[in-house]
């Protein structure tokens, strides 16, 4: 018996609506079977949390007296993009710090950047704001420098053009010296393997071909709630798929938005990795209305039927050695060429755990309501895809 | 019952000693070899950890000084700041003493400082700032 949206919100707004995360669904499908757990669950919960580098923030500062159309500007000496209207800027997770040495002292720190201003600036602290301009006869200052609040700023909208990917790799490094990478640290010849999936429990490993998921659809995003506002950047559907449609290697992506100043510092975390560079941790949760039991069978995905691809980081071609399950990934050791990995993850499981537990208590307490996407992604039969550059003159 | 950290550091021709068993022996200390690199021909260089009466750890410590094995305290410690730790794991599978530990239930991370001998490997790691080294 199929279930509309608007029936599961009428039950949230009555206080009947069920709600269980993606992990509890397992155990339900396990226990009941996908007819009898379809009928009863209204949502599942689905959560991630890791670093996401296509995330930043637009910011409305407010005008001065004079005013200034701002041409450079800086936020704890993090450089921001200010090519828009005259005081909207738009900072990005990756952006260091002016004067970091970067990777001139190998390997590089990284210690602040523009991740860290968006923690610190959602955490309430001051930050310095410095702007420069060229001056006209309407925007006549040239200067400006001061220290900004959050809960000053006109608008702080946390806009990330791709998150949450569905899938990634397995990175190693079977090279003869230690690398260092947006992946981690990869100690040589196979000495350990990083991973960065929630599995199970990941949003779009949940909804594999984008059927419930989409533009428009209410989410947790970084402690408060956001929307997705479109497909993320390389998003990349047509790639291979088990016979549960969970794709074997990074697929599908989103774009998010929402208010910053309605989220915490404890689901948007500055990032610094160690020879690459800055970012920003991202606490990403979607529900899944179980429409049907197509979408239960679904959303009772896990760790073992998905597989990710295990790639070299350590030569330049990025070669494949083979495909792991999460399960195998989670339990802390893998088989790669007959050696025996340890593995590392970069995404915390723990805390996707607990925002796919902050939504389901959202829901049941009637504070979130599920939206009807208004568009979809595109999807494994639409022929978009992501890719590479061609260089030309 | 006193409790110390040790850094050894031996010459190639003291590679083939009991060394290890004349402390436990002869002046009744446990031995709790935290992290070791032995091969022959080469220095080796093992931290351990001695728990025993105090004046058999120094009595101890002289008799390998005797031998010429170059003592030095561990003068590092490692700081894990939990409020700061976001429980990613990238830590694990690189401590070299398994002084992290991952409850693959709750997927939580905890840090045993006993098994720790502050190599600074998880601070150059952690994407979080959770981890500091602290010179003694």
């Amino acid at each position: 018996m199929a279930k509309t949206i608007d029936e599961i919100k009428e039950r949230i707004k009555k206080g009947q609506v069920v709600v269980v995360t993606a992990e509890e669904m397992i155990d339900l499908v396990d226990k009941e079977g996908i007819k009898k757990a379809a009928r009863k669950v209204d949502v599942v919960t689905t959560a991630t949390f890791g670093p996401m580098c296509s995330s930043g923030i637009f910011i409305n500062f407010g005008h001065s007296s004079p005013k200034i159309k701002v041409e450079k500007v800086w936020l704890n000496e993090v450089p921001a993009y200010a090519g828009l209207a005259a005081v909207d800027v738009y900072l990005g997770a990756t952006e260091l710090q002016e004067r970091d040495p970067a990777n001139r002292v190998y390997p590089g720190e990284f210690r602040y950047g523009g991740g860290h201003v968006i923690e610190d600036l959602v955490a309430g602290k001051d930050i310095n704001l410095k702007a420069t301009a060229y001056g006209t006869d309407c925007y006549p200052r040239k200067e400006l420098e001061t220290m900004v609040n959050i809960k000053d700023l006109n608008e702080v909208t946390l806009f990330n053009p791709r998150n949450g990917y569905q899938n990634y790799n397995v990175a190693v490094n079977t090279s003869d010296r230690v690398i260092y990478t947006y992946m981690g640290l990869l100690e040589p010849h196979l000495g350990n393997a990083n991973y960065c999936s929630a599995g199970q429990l990941s949003p779009l490993l949940n909804d594999p071909l984008y059927e419930v998921i989409g533009i428009g659809t209410r989410i947790f995003l970084g402690g408060g709630v956001g929307y997705i506002a479109w497909w993320g950047t390389q998003h990349n559907p047509g790639v291979g798929r088990g016979d549960n449609e969970v794709p074997r290697v990074e697929a599908g992506t989103m774009a998010t938005i929402g208010d910053a100043k309605m989220m915490n510092p404890k689901y948007l975390r500055g990032t610094s990795m160690r020879g690459y560079g800055v970012t920003l941790s991202v606490g990403l949760g979607v529900p899944i209305p179980v429409l049907n039991e197509r979408v239960a069978k679904f959303t009772a995905v896990r760790d073992e039927e998905i597989y990710a691809p295990i790639v070299d980081y350590g030569r330049e071609a990025n070669q494949f050695l083979g495909e792991v399950n999460y399960k195998q990934l989670r339990s802390g050791k893998v088989i790669i060429k007959g050696k025996e990995v340890s593995t590392g993850g970069i995404s915390s499981y723990k805390r996707a755990r607990e925002i796919a537990g902050i939504l389901k208590k959202w829901i049941k307490e009637g504070k979130f309501f599920l939206t009807q996407p208004v568009a979809k992604f595109p999807g494994k039969e639409s022929e978009y895809v992501f890719r590479p550059l061609r260089e030309r003159r | 019952m006193a409790k110390r950290t040790l850094v050894l550091r031996f010459p190639p021709h003291l590679v083939n000693e009991a060394i290890t068993y004349r402390l436990v022996k002869d002046y009744g200390l446990a031995i709790n070899i935290l992290s070791a690199r032995v091969k022959p021909q080469e220095e080796g260089n093992v931290v351990i950890g001695v728990e025993g009466e105090k004046t058999k750890i120094e009595e101890g410590v002289d008799y390998l000084k005797r031998l010429g094995v170059k003592i030095q305290p561990l003068v590092q410690d490692i700081l894990w700041n939990q409020e700061e730790c976001t429980h990613c794991t990238l830590c694990i599978p690189l401590c070299p003493t398994e002084a992290f530990i991952l409850n693959r239930e709750s997927m939580e991370v905890s840090f045993d400082k006993e098994r720790c001998i502050a190599c600074g490997l998880c601070v150059k790691v952690c994407p979080y700032h959770a981890l500091e080294l602290l010179l003694g």
